[in-house]
């Protein structure tokens, strides 16, 4: 999945405070749709939470890649 | 010849960095070798924290505004207008009236202010604590508002994100204390899946939340406002009724970022996590709020930032290289009530442990509202 290519790529790497979903609501929102937001994690509950955040908001996960000790989110804004 | 430092911006942020950089090195500045030049839009310097004692009725604004001339050290030239345009090509800062500064290193602390606009209807049906203005209009409601559902909605991104915290816990305290709690409904909401970003926190207010008997909803991102209904919609397809709306309106970064081209379409800086400089430019630093990084916005990073830039600008102005890393030290206090508070602190690599309000860090929160003058001035 490396070579999905994202719009944007957010890096909230320790980030406690917004924090990945935080950074991620924040980016979809300015973000045109079509958009593809990458965004980069080491929060463990940020791989729960994000997906039901898309879901939920009716966007599109396009995947979750397991790098070196943190997560690469895809996320695709739909409207 | 001499050097130049311009600073945009003059909030927490700028004057400290204005105020630490000539305390840094005062031969250079009184001999002019080193101009440190501050540009604000601002002639009033106000102590946003206060807001949310004013919304309260538990202070006046006066107590939390000084001249800004007041704040500064001698050796500070100070340009009191709004920059209009930052040339980085020119190495160059319009002002309002046309003039144009240039400089050899640029500080941008241009803040974020709270879009009033950006949830439909929230201007006619809301109300907020995070403007001056927006303060006392809450505190005019407050004392008007005597039964009903208070609904609390918080959008992204937005400063200082224990203030919301502060203002339920310490308007629940001051209903309790009058007797007024069973009229009012108290409700919450956030937009991730947890009650706040900082685990910890969420953690400690999912006890506290019961006991207060204040309600809540997560994942909650309030896309319009009804105000004749009385209903927001969040764009996770919920709705709710208010009889009165708190909110924290999504914030953006400042125009003139915008409209220099510095930043991304909501005006935040892409800024390096570690030295503090604008992604792409060598002689460019941005702190505080302006910037992109996935921190609190707060004035605590604000001021941790200023120190890391003040120092990297002294080396560079030395010739040097800017070596200081800033770790991500953040510090703030969390009022939990009229009279009790707690505290956090947390960097990159340590999270926040809040530990049990106590009335000593509440005084201590109090008095830090008048320290924040000398903090101002580069003391600590
Ligand atoms: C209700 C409330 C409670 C808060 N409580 C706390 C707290 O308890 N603890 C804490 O740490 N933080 C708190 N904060 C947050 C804190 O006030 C901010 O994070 C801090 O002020 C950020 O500093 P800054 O220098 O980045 O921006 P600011 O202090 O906002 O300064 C930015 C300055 O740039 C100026 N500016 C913008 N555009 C231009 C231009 N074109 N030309 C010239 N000047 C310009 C603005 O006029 C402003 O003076 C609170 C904020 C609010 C609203």
């Amino acid at each position: 999945m490396s070579d999905v290519q994202a719009t944007k790529e957010i890096d909230a790497r320790g980030s406690f405070c917004p924090g990945p979903m935080m950074e991620l609501i924040r980016v979809v929102r300015s973000s045109d749709v079509g958009e593809v937001i990458a965004v980069l994690s080491s929060d463990q509950g940020s791989r729960r939470d994000i997906p039901t955040w898309v879901e939920k908001a009716k966007h599109e996960l396009i995947g979750i890649e397991t790098l070196d000790g943190y997560d690469r989110i895809l996320v695709k804004k739909l409207h | 010849m001499a050097q130049r430092v311009v600073i945009v911006g003059s909030g927490s942020g700028g004057t400290m960095v204005a105020n630490r950089l000539v305390r840094a090195i005062p031969e250079d500045v009184r001999s002019g070798k080193v101009e440190v030049v501050l540009i604000g839009a601002e002639s009033t310097h106000v102590y946003q924290p206060g807001f949310l004692y004013i919304a309260l009725g538990q202070a006046q604004p006066e107590g939390f505004k000084r001249p800004e001339t007041d704040m500064l050290l001698p050796g500070v030239q100070w340009v009191p207008e709004a920059a209009t345009k930052i040339d980085p090509t020119k190495k160059s800062v319009q002002v309002a009236s046309g003039r144009t500064i240039e400089y050899d290193f640029l500080v941008l602390a241009t803040g974020s202010v709270p879009d009033l606009d950006a949830i439909p209807g929230f201007r006619e049906g809301g109300h907020s604590f995070y403007t001056l203005e927006e303060s006392l209009r809450l505190r005019d409601a407050l004392q008007s508002f005597d039964h009903g559902k208070l609904l609390l909605i918080i959008g992204v991104p937005h400063k200082c994100p224990v203030a919301p915290l502060e203002f339920l816990f310490m308007y629940d305290d001051w209903l309790r204390r009058t007797g007024k709690r069973d009229q009012i409904e108290l409700e919450y909401t956030y937009p991730i899946s947890r009650l706040h970003s900082l685990q910890p926190v969420s953690d400690w207010i999912d006890q506290l939340f019961p006991e207060r008997n204040i309600k809540f909803q997560t994942f909650f991102n309030v896309e319009t406002v009804d105000p004749v209904k009385k209903v927001v919609y969040t764009l996770e397809g919920e709705e709710d009724n208010y009889d009165l709306l708190v909110g924290i309106p999504p914030h953006v970064g400042a125009q003139v970022i915008r409209d220099s081209k510095l930043g991304d379409r909501d005006g935040w800086i892409p800024t390096d996590r570690l030295t503090l400089k604008v992604k792409g430019y060598d002689n460019m630093y941005a702190i505080g709020d302006a910037t992109d990084l996935p921190l609190s916005k707060a004035g605590s990073t604000t001021h941790y930032e200023s120190e890391v830039v003040v120092k990297n600008l002294v080396h560079e102005l030395q010739g040097e290289k800017p070596v200081v890393l800033y770790d991500g030290k953040i510090y703030c206090f969390i009022e939990a009530g009229l009279d009790q508070a707690t505290h956090i602190s947390f960097d990159y690599n340590h999270p926040p442990e809040p530990s049990n309000p106590t009335a000593t860090v509440h005084w201590f929160k109090l008095a830090f509202n008048e320290m924040y003058w000398l903090s101002l001035r580069g003391l600590f």
